[in-house]
């Protein structure tokens, strides 16, 4: 049940995802939508015998209420604590006995569950997830060990690792009115304070027909999906759902810089990031531009970036900018390097700012703009060879409000966009004011304590040692 | 270029297997280098998968992390192709081509559109052929290497893995990293890099496996150019069979982080004993299974206790392990690892339920062709079958291996692996119990 950050090293990972979409027909979908308003969207593909079913929910971290944080989190694991029909608990358990795999995930702008199965199995999963949309039957005896649960996967996701705090602690501070300020899986403080009534509310609030997404990729085709969608989600009625909000950001007007020190950090860390415009808020065609900018800027070995900072002026041992263009609302641009042992991070820093200027003062050459076109081109045949990719990228964008037609367009839209249109983009996202620099550091000189070593026979560890014998 | 390593906590297993087959065949070029291959002409991708069975286990160990020096440096430049020109031509192309360094094998990939498949080959052949090893581009890679094991040096689940490898390995290079220690890293010599190729990558050691869109006539001749001109023969490999040292020892790290990382781990098995295939039924149903093992039921669902927890079979060319992983707030860790101990012994002196048995068969049974999400995914798999020696008809097999298995198989091997009083612990955080 993994929540993917909004932000963090795993966003700049996203970016290829964002960017490894479709083609003139890059997953060749078909889709149709219930009575109910719910949306179907079918990617055939026959390579072997299964399907992905996901449901995707158009919910996400940034639809919850002021003390609530983390709560569509919270939704997505108690969604695996049972119906009438399914005891909790049972839900993963049967997915498996039937030869499958299920879990789940939760971003700002939107919750899914998907599980992985044989072709034959499809209509059983269809059934037990229905059910759970409709059905949802939560007891405390099962919500309070499952918040146990989230609050240690927030300790290990966030808690344990300097590197995640400092992303929480950037996307708070890049944005101050919307929702994305919070991080998906929740403060602690909020965590521990839901109540159960919390869930059963949000679950009825958003988890209806007309608010969800069925994608289904695998060795089927929309014929045979149509009887078994209406059987089974088709019986749920519509409701009124809240309309989603996201709060204008503020125009930034400083430039922030937020430090972590952590007496674990041995090699630091330098983040850039800039308040961005997506596919919704602002300018949308800056969003294609900004995909190819990010490839330009830090896509491999030869972008700007690592040529420069790792090749050249040997300052840094990775180089990377990556930008997500799937957002409700406000997006950012993200840029993250290692310096080599030894290096000063603010040395580094000068020189990474210098690559930026040049970028925004000067832009980029055609032959730059050329080459990332034909790698992101190639990059939609690799995208519809993984079944699990179009189901992903499919579901995302459908989510966050694109449309199947965006997503198959993508290709050409990538390809018409021009070399001033990347230096408009880059002009504008890259300005200082815009940005907050992250930086991880070692804990002042006179505050590192060193690692101790015991060891124990047994109970060589006090009261840990003896409870394991 | 080095991409990240993650340190697993818990085991890469090979595969269980799928209930269909594919229409492998086996393709020998005219130098007598031999791929599987698996045609599939539905997108216009080809897939190379290959290895070289010998890895960062035969580093000298004045040297080690040769190996994956040697990885991060293959794509850095090879023939009149310097770093930049080198990376710029497989970026233009948008074709993969990488290498990484286990401890038993060396393992290389490659992706390609069709119409790139050529370049793409010429390019693997050439970093085969006559990889630069350019002085700039060494020291790049050391320093990528040094900032990597400083990186993991502050990541407690790191930390957790080197420290119970060395535990249960002290006088065996598996318990050393893949990466060398900065030591060792610093030590190495651009003739050290050179005179690897010639003794360690050679026909006798090498293993192809290649799917997509290419026939075997179009295959035989790339076969040869990428790999007709190795040596025959490699250097033989000298690492030699170990058991694990486990004795019930825990080790704690202490560190000031809010949840204690816990790794646990005791001797396994190869992935040829014949014991294997009960053993990894066993293990599905004590903690390999996610939700439907039992370390996660009582552990997690149960209790609440930690987010997850899972056990797996580690299996080397020379030994093995049944290890296991778990991390939990400081204040319930012994709470957690008793647990562990606990489910440990019931498995041992009990086994497992029929209807356990028949639940586990039938989920890895059929959940072997998840797995064939891509042309690359069903080249790597196909490259983990050669390795471990299960035979071109091994998708055909394993449904039968696996349904064969009688409760008293499982009960049986349980109780010849499984000892919760011999069972290694580690601990990195601040775990209560002083």
């Amino acid at each position: 049940m993994s929540p993917f950050r909004k932000f963090a090293a795993a966003s700049l990972i996203a970016v290829s995802l964002g960017a490894a979409p479709a083609s003139a027909q890059v997953f060749n979908p078909e889709t149709f939508t219930l009575k109910n308003g719910m949306q179907v969207v079918v990617i055939p593909n026959h390579r072997v015998p299964v399907v992905s079913h996901m449901v995707w929910y158009k919910v996400g971290a940034a639809d919850e209420v002021e003390g609530k944080t983390g709560l569509a989190h919270m939704v997505e694991h108690m969604m695996f604590k049972g119906t009438p029909s399914v005891p909790a608990g049972e839900f993963s358990r049967i997915v498996a006995k039937n030869g499958g795999r299920d879990n789940a995930f939760t971003t700002a702008d939107y919750t899914a569950f998907f599980q992985n199965v044989a072709v034959e199995k499809l209509p059983l999963v269809m059934k037990m997830e229905s059910d759970r949309m409709a059905h949802l039957k939560l007891d405390d005896k099962d919500f309070q060990p499952e918040r146990q649960v989230v609050l240690e996967e927030r300790r290990m996701r966030i808690e344990n690792e300097p590197e995640a705090q400092l992303a929480e602690q950037m996307n708070a501070a890049l944005y101050l009115s919307g929702p994305y300020h919070h991080p998906v899986i929740g403060w602690r403080a909020e965590i521990e304070n839901y109540r159960l009534s919390d869930i059963v509310d949000f679950h009825k609030r958003w988890y209806a027909p007309n608010n969800a997404i069925l994608i289904i990729a695998g060795d089927v085709n929309a014929a045979q999906v149509k009887p078994l969608a209406e059987k089974f989600y088709g019986a749920i009625p519509a409701r009124p759902v809240p309309q989603r909000l996201r709060n204008p950001e503020p125009e930034p007007v400083a430039a922030r810089t937020v430090v972590l020190r952590d007496p674990d950090v041995q090699q630091p860390s330098w983040e850039r990031t800039y308040l961005a415009p997506s596919y919704h808020v602002g300018d949308r065609n800056q969003a294609y531009a900004l995909q190819l900018l990010a490839e330009i800027l830090g896509g491999g070995a030869t972008s700007r970036l690592y040529k420069s900072l790792v090749v050249e002026q040997t300052l840094a041992v990775a180089a990377e900018a990556g930008y997500n263009p799937q957002s409700l609302g406000m997006s950012s641009f993200d840029i993250s390097l290692s310096p080599k042992p030894g290096v000063e991070l603010a040395k580094l820093q000068a020189a990474a700012e210098g690559v930026i200027r040049k970028a925004a003062a000067e832009g980029v050459t055609q032959d730059e703009l050329d080459r990332a076109k034909e790698r992101l081109r190639i990059s939609v045949t690799y995208a519809r060879d993984s079944l699990h990719t179009g189901a992903r990228v499919l579901g995302s964008a459908l989510a966050s409000g694109e449309s199947i037609a965006d997503v198959e367009a993508w290709p050409q839209r990538i390809a018409a966009v021009t070399l001033d249109q990347v230096n408009a983009a880059a002009k504008a996202v890259l300005r200082e004011e815009r940005s907050v620099t992250g930086e991880l550091l070692p804990a002042n000189p006179d505050e590192v304590s060193p690692e101790r070593a015991e060891r124990g026979h047994g109970g060589g560890l006090g009261a840990l040692g003896r409870e394991m014998r | 270029m080095l991409k990240r390593v993650v340190i697993l906590a818990a085991l890469s297993l090979l595969p269980s297997l799928p209930a269909f087959a594919f229409d492998i065949q086996k393709v020998v070029s005219d130098k007598g280098v031999e791929a599987w291959l698996i045609e599939d002409h539905s997108n216009s991708i080809v897939a190379l998968d290959f290895a070289f069975k010998d890895g960062a286990a035969s580093d000298p160990d004045a040297k080690a992390g040769l190996s994956n020096m040697v990885s991060g440096l293959l794509d850095e430049g090879a023939g009149d192709l310097d770093s930049q020109a080198f990376h710029g031509k497989l970026e233009d192309l948008a074709i993969s081509l990488s290498f990484s360094a286990g401890q038993d094998a060396v393992r290389g990939h490659v992706k390609t559109v069709t119409q790139n498949a050529q370049t793409a080959f010429d390019l693997l052949a050439l970093s085969l052929s006559k990889p630069r090893f350019d002085g700039d581009a060494v020291e790049r890679i050391r320093g990528q290497v040094l900032a990597e094991l400083a990186h993991e040096a502050q990541d407690p689940n790191a930390v957790a893995g080197r420290t119970i490898a060395r535990q249960l390995y002290p006088d065996h290079p598996y318990g050393r990293p893949e990466e060398g220690s900065a030591e060792t890293v610093k030590a190495i010599t651009a003739e050290d890099l050179k005179a690897y190729l010639p003794h360690r990558f050679a026909k006798d050691r090498l293993l192809v496996s290649v799917v997509g869109d290419m026939t075997p006539a179009q295959l035989k001749p790339l076969l040869d150019s990428s790999f007709g001109t190795l040596p025959e023969t490699a250097d033989p490999i000298t690492v030699p069979e170990v058991q694990a040292h486990a004795s019930g020892q825990t080790t704690v790290i202490r560190k000031a982080i809010p949840q204690s990382v816990v790794l646990f781990a005791q001797q396994g098995l190869k992935r040829s004993d014949p014991d294997w295939y009960a053993a990894y039924v066993m293990n599905y149903i004590l903690g390999g299974g996610g939700f439907s093992a039992r370390l996660m039921t009582e552990i997690r669902v149960k209790r609440g206790l930690t987010y997850g927890v899972s056990s797996g079979l580690a299996p080397y060319a020379h030994g093995g392990l049944i290890e296991g992983g778990l991390a939990s707030r400081n204040d319930k860790t012994a709470e957690a690892i008793s647990l562990v101990r606990k489910e440990w012994a019931r498995m041992a002196e009990q086994g497992v339920s029929p209807q356990e048995l028949a639940d586990a068969k039938t989920y890895l049974i059929g959940s072997y062709p998840l797995q064939m999400d891509s042309t690359a995914a069903i080249a790597s798999l196909l490259t983990a079958i050669q390795i471990d020696h299960l035979g071109v008809d091994y998708l055909d097999r394993r449904s039968a291996i696996i349904n064969a298995l009688s409760v008293d198989d499982i009960k049986r091997v349980a109780r010849k692996y499984l000892d919760a009083k011999s069972l290694d612990v580690v601990v990195v955080g601040d775990p209560a119990g002083e």
